[in-house]
């Protein structure tokens, strides 16, 4: 196993296999992202797309291999890393406002015993103005539509001013306004220099949103620009049958050690 | 008749007399206390000159500030059954800190039962984690045997020839007269560090509390502030045991921060708030117990909390059953007047805005009701400034014309809205706008008249009162009734 230090490669990953409870949902997963793109995750349900950026992230524990952020591991740049989880990740009857909740993105940087200074705030602020949301900043955020509280993740996720950004399906359940709302805050974060990384669920936007896919179905089927890996073919690999026999023999790996355990 | 000096002198009296006998036999088991009646008992709580009661008073507030504060995060993590497991957990170690050196020193208890406390967690989460089972299954068995485990070694130890003095049945449902100067110092301790704790790290409490996730990819030390709000959990509960005794303890960490809850969105002025709650709960029970029947302290303080709660989750601001019912009741009471006003704006209408006044027979049969009630929504908006009545006739004032001119604009213009916007039927549109016209904004009502161009005819074709009918006319109607010059 080699390691490689290239700082310029926002995330780099070599022979990733993640489990939950002994089955593997990820396996041996090798991937070079290059910097300043927009990048789609795509595949069917139980590929392992939120697993992927989780266990990028430090959030789960891995079987094998390693995660490189800028050459770093994600230990020693965490302020370099931004993230959006999925909306239900959270208790939104959590006593907390929209300002609380985007001053969270400024945490990682200030560090302990630290708290958020003006200037921290004017950043919060600018960052709300951002997904147009700077009138609710007092709000509860059980008072906020769906759409807007995906939108203030994505203000908490902008407060971070990170170089690499994580996103669990930004569109899910919103509208189609925000949903192009959110799209023109990802493409300017884009033309900025930034990669993202971007879980998404619905075929046909994907080919129009995204620069590259990265077809993911347990393991990388294909990762490229669109242009070349949005084909029938590849995403018949992706969705329907090669993989049937990867995930049997995963199963059967999953049940074996249950009924040891 | 038999008087009632009678009555009073043989049977009252008498049961007076025993009762007030009777109280130091009860007293006695309240506070330690020897031979005195109630009265005395009060002056000795408000006197404070007892070292005992001050002992008292002071561990009630320790140990209501800390369950409060940490409480309040056990609240939003959704971790009530944490406590609960908790407090039951650690029972084994106070008989074993206990039997460290057979007295009840409050410092090997102390530690026994923090490191039980956490050995019952580490083993929920250890259960969880290795087999299929969820939390709510594995804090139930663990809290059971735990306890079971605590309630044999307590009972042997009381059968020990030394241990019938013990006061570790103090333990089951706490009592607050039997804490001393080691108690209170060791309270003190654990609450100041709690305090704290929470002042320093409260931006990294606060994060992990509410999402977890974003927190660890922070780089936040998310493990650590787990594992230490644990702890001073375990040292809140254990501090808490003397007073409030092990069945109860978890209600001290659960019901002041469930009454915050109900009364702020902040996290901040929650755990503020928890806090004095504790402290209100804490002092109440103490008093009670001191001045009252015979009762363990636990019960007490957790009744005093409850009534907290109670008292939030009626008369609540926001969220309160209380002022949700008053807010529906005085909307639908607004909605009944903008009726009316309706009503009389389309009876006016149909009279070509000619007529100074309506008639209440008219307003009657336009609503399709009695003339009394007519006569009675008139004289609601009379009370409400909207219209004045005089002779059977009502007259709109100026804000009751305006107010109906709008609500019909608003009706008329969602229903073209509707229309032509959403395509629906002319027919179909009515019952919604009917709704939709009492809340209806002036940003809203702009961007709809935007939106249709300023159309003057609604789907049915009657005219949109515009801003000549809201703001513009003066109208001769309430100069005439004003005058006394209108005719019926």
């Amino acid at each position: 196993m080699s390691t490689s230090t290239k700082p310029d490669c926002p995330l780099e990953i070599h022979d990733l296999t993640v489990a939950y409870h002994k089955k593997p949902v990820l396996w041996g997963v090798d991937l070079e992202v290059p910097a300043g793109q927009l990048i789609g995750i795509i595949g069917p349900n139980g590929a392992g797309k939120s697993t992927l950026i989780k266990a990028c992230m430090g959030l789960l524990p891995l079987q094998s291999g390693w995660v490189k952020i800028f050459g770093e591991s994600l230990k020693t740049a965490p302020t370099r890393v931004g993230y959006v989880p999925q909306r239900e990740s959270v208790d939104w009857d959590f006593p907390v406002n929209v300002m609380d909740v985007v001053l969270m993105g400024r945490y990682g940087r200030l560090g302990l015993l630290r708290r958020p200074s003006a200037a921290d705030r004017d950043v919060a602020r600018a960052c709300l103005d951002r997904v147009k949301l700077l009138p609710y900043a007092d709000r509860q955020i059980s008072n906020l539509s769906g759409g807007q509280q995906q939108r203030v993740f994505l203000a908490r996720a902008l407060a971070q001013e990170a170089d690499l950004y994580f996103m669990d399906e930004p569109f899910a359940g919103v509208d189609a306004a925000t949903e192009t709302a959110i799209v023109a805050v990802l493409r300017d974060l884009r033309d900025q220099g930034k990669t993202l990384m971007v879980v998404h669920h619905d075929l046909p936007t994907a080919k129009e949103y995204f620069d590259s896919l990265l077809l993911l179905n347990m393991n990388v089927v294909a990762f490229g620009p669109t242009s070349e890996v949005f084909t029938a073919d590849k995403l018949q690999q992706t969705y329907g049958g090669r993989l049937t026999i990867l995930s049997e023999v995963a199963n059967a790996l999953g049940a074996d050690t249950s009924r040891r355990g | 008749m038999r008087s009632w000096r009678q009555i009073l002198t043989r049977a009252i009296l008498p049961s007076l007399v025993l009762a007030v006998l009777a109280q130091p036999l009860w007293a006695a088991s309240v506070a330690d206390v020897t031979e005195t009646t109630w009265q005395a008992q009060l002056w000795r709580f408000f006197s404070f000159q007892d070292a005992s009661l001050r002992y008292a008073l002071i561990g009630s507030i320790m140990l209501g500030l800390s369950c409060g504060l940490l409480g309040s995060f056990i609240v939003v993590r959704r971790m009530a059954l944490v406590g609960d497991a908790l407090s039951h957990a650690v029972l084994p170690g106070v008989a074993i800190g206990f039997l460290w050196n057979m007295t009840k020193d409050p410092l090997p208890i102390f530690i026994g039962a923090v490191l039980a406390g956490l050995a019952g967690t580490t083993m929920v989460t250890a259960i969880t984690k290795t087999t299929r089972l969820k939390a709510d299954t594995a804090l139930g068995l663990v809290l059971a045997s735990f306890f079971a485990v605590g309630v044999c070694m307590v009972t042997m130890i009381q059968r020990l020839p030394t241990g019938n003095k013990s006061g570790l049945d103090k333990f089951f449902f706490g009592q607050v007269a039997a804490l001393g100067a080691d108690d209170i110092i060791l309270m003190s301790s654990v609450t100041g560090v709690a305090v704290v704790l929470v002042t320093l790290f409260y931006k990294e409490l606060l994060l992990t509390s509410f999402d977890m996730g974003f927190a660890r990819s922070s780089g936040l030390p998310v493990a650590w502030v787990h594992h230490g709000l644990m702890l001073l959990l375990a040292a809140a509960t254990v501090i808490a045991l003397q007073a409030v005794g092990v069945v109860l303890v978890s209600a001290m960490l659960i019901t002041p921060a469930a009454a915050a809850y109900l009364l702020t969105d902040r996290m901040h002025r929650m755990l503020l708030l928890a806090s004095g709650f504790g402290v209100t709960a804490g002092l109440m029970g103490a008093f009670l117990s001191f001045v009252g029947p015979s009762l363990p302290t636990g019960p007490l303080m957790v009744i005093a909390a409850s009534t907290v709660f109670c008292a939030a989750f009626f008369f609540a601001p926001k969220h309160g059953i209380v002022a949700r019912w008053w807010i529906h009741r005085t909307s639908a009471a607004r909605t009944g007047r903008e009726n009316t006003l309706k009503a009389m704006y389309h009876v006016w209408e149909q009279g070509e805005f000619r007529d100074v006044g309506i008639t209440l027979k008219s307003l009657a049969e336009r609503r399709r009701e009695t003339l009394d009630e007519a006569l009675r929504r008139a004289q609601v908006l009379a009370t409400h400034g909207q219209a004045t009545v005089r002779n059977d006739v009502v007259y709109f004032t100026p804000a009751g014309q305006q107010r109906a001119a709008e609500i019909v604009r608003n009706h008329r213009l969602w229903e073209l809205y509707l229309t032509n916007s959403a395509n629906i039927a002319p027919d179909h549109v009515h019952e919604d706008a009917e709704k939709i016209e009492h809340v209806l904004g002036e940003t809203v009502v702009r961007q709809l008249e935007r939106r249709l161009n300023y159309a003057t005819l609604d789907p049915h074709g009657r005219a949109i009162p515009g801003p000549r009918q809201i703001h513009g006319v003066a109208i001769p109607a309430n100069d005439g009734a004003e005058d006394g010059k209108a005719a019926p």
